[in-house]
């Protein structure tokens, strides 16, 4: 597993209070892990946070996957 | 009349966080005060509060026990405290799995005196320090003060009122008493009444220390601080937690066989008009609240054997307890009245309704908590039990609460043991 994968992994298990065996690559934040809009938006403040990129509101609409946030921040961080 | 009953209670207090838990230690004379561990408060002028102990602790609270990880980290603890004491209190009432039917007409009335005031701090630190776009989604609903009765109406699918009550710290007795109402006026049969507060916070400290209401002279023997009717005490040490309690329409507990603490039937309110932070002088507010009360149960002092007073440890102590005497009469004599702010300190919006629960205990257990540190009573204290340092067994047929708050706000609820 990446570093990025893992600390990816880690915010969200944090952030949504799910077991961590539940966050794998294709799980969908709303319809898998529990999220609601909100709580995106609180996702994607921490990565931003972490990783140090920034996520622009339409960029950040698309991310709807552990991979659509592990692929982004990857494709983006500096 | 359609009367009101409880058959439920919940508590999450300095000294437990849970009913029995706490009711024990308060009559075991015990303090919850201590050095202030929230935060770093040495460039404060107040150290210590009576705060809600650690999951680890022998009477400590669990906010996992109730409350999902992912709310407990959007919402300020008020919240966590309230939806916790309002869960015990369901849970105390059976009524946890309520059929849908029943839970049309069930409701909440949770209030707070002050809200999310920790999460208010810390965010606006946010704010200033990286920008409005790092301030968290969740910080409005996870501050406002009617978010308990929200929170709550969603755990357990109550569909009847949503209310929340903010009158400062007679925000607990408010929300009984309002709630209580709903049920006579048949807006529902079921309400879960009470007030939460925790602002243990570096900006609540320091704002009640600004406005002399805090105990600052005790900051090396904290569990001595809160001492009411004292002639040392010298403002009040700010506790937190919240009390729920089920009131219940009594047909409707009783057709379903629930058990029943006692009845709410007396209810006063009134307005000091007189000062933002001080009592008036004589106690009229307070006064006029007590007769309303005791007007509304149809009862006169003679029927009431505890009062649990507000009694902040303040210099306000003694005008209540003037206007208690003034009340009473000669009856006084026979009335126990004590201020269990001693133990616990000040929980602000949650002090009503934690205080109105000990009274329905005393009621059950035939016996009155103590007044702590009460060492040289103040001039004006003669001729009342105000049940010093040790708790004390008598017949408790009837109860009054007092609680009264910035503003000038009062109330009074009077609670009695249940008669056919």
């Amino acid at each position: 597993m990446s570093t990025i994968e893992a600390q990816v992994k880690k915010i969200v298990v944090e952030h949504l209070g799910v077991e961590e065996d539940k966050v794998v690559a294709d799980a969908s934040f709303i319809d898998d892990l529990g999220a609601d809009s909100l709580d995106i938006v609180e996702l994607v403040m921490a990565f931003e946070e972490e990783f140090g990129v920034e996520i622009p509101d339409d960029a950040a609409e698309k991310i709807a996957t552990v991979n659509d946030a592990i692929a982004f921040i990857e494709a983006n961080k500096g | 009349m359609r009367r009101v009953v409880v058959t439920g209670l919940g508590l999450v207090t300095p000294l437990g966080a849970d009913v029995e838990t706490a009711w024990a230690n308060i009559l075991a004379g015990k303090s919850g005060a201590g050095k202030i561990t929230k935060f770093d408060a040495s460039a404060q002028k107040c150290h210590i509060a009576c705060e809600v102990k650690p999951a680890d602790h022998e009477y400590g609270f669990d906010a996992g026990k109730r409350v999902d990880h992912k709310i407990q980290r959007q919402v300020d603890p008020f919240i966590v405290f309230g939806i916790d004491a309002a869960g015990q209190a369901l849970e105390d009432a059976g009524l946890v799995d309520a059929p849908e039917e029943m839970r049309l007409r069930m409701g909440c009335s949770i209030g707070s005196g002050i809200g999310g005031l920790p999460g208010i701090e810390s965010e606006s630190l946010v704010l200033a320090n990286k920008g409005p776009g790092r301030v968290s989604p969740h910080f409005v609903h996870g501050r406002l003060i009617n978010l308990i009765s929200g929170q709550v109406s969603i755990k357990y699918g109550l569909m009847g009122p949503n209310h929340a009550v903010v009158t400062a710290c007679s925000t607990g007795a408010h929300s009984i008493g309002d709630a209580a109402r709903m049920i006579r006026d048949d807006d529902a049969d079921i309400m879960l009444a009470g007030g939460a507060e925790s602002t243990v916070c570096p900006i609540g400290i320091a704002g009640f220390a600004q406005a002399k209401a805090l105990n600052c002279s005790f900051n090396d023997r904290p569990e001595q601080a809160s001492r009411p009717y004292d002639k040392d005490r010298d403002g009040f040490v700010m506790g937190e937690g919240a009390g729920v309690v089920v009131l219940e329409e009594y047909e409707h507990a009783k057709a379903r066989g629930a058990k029943i603490y006692a009845e709410v039937v007396g209810y006063g309110l009134s307005g000091d008009a007189y000062h933002v932070t001080a009592p008036h002088p004589e106690g009229f507010g307070a006064f006029r609240s007590m007769e309303m009360a005791l007007k509304k149960a149809g009862m006169t002092p003679a029927d009431i054997d505890y009062v649990n007073a507000h009694g902040t440890s303040t210099m306000a102590d003694t005008i209540e307890l003037a206007s208690v005497k003034r009340l009473f009469g000669d009856d006084i004599a026979n009335v126990s009245m004590s201020s269990t702010k001693s133990a616990i300190g000040h929980l602000l919006g949650g002090a009503g309704a934690v205080e109105t629960i000990f009274c329905i205990l005393a009621i059950r257990d035939q016996i009155v908590p103590p007044t702590l540190n009460l060492d040289n009573p103040d001039e004006g204290t003669e001729g009342v039990d105000l049940v010093p340092h040790v708790a004390k067994k008598r017949r408790v047929r009837a109860a009054l609460n007092n609680s009264f708050g910035f503003g000038g706000t009062n109330a009074s609820v009077v609670v009695k043991a249940l008669e056919d």
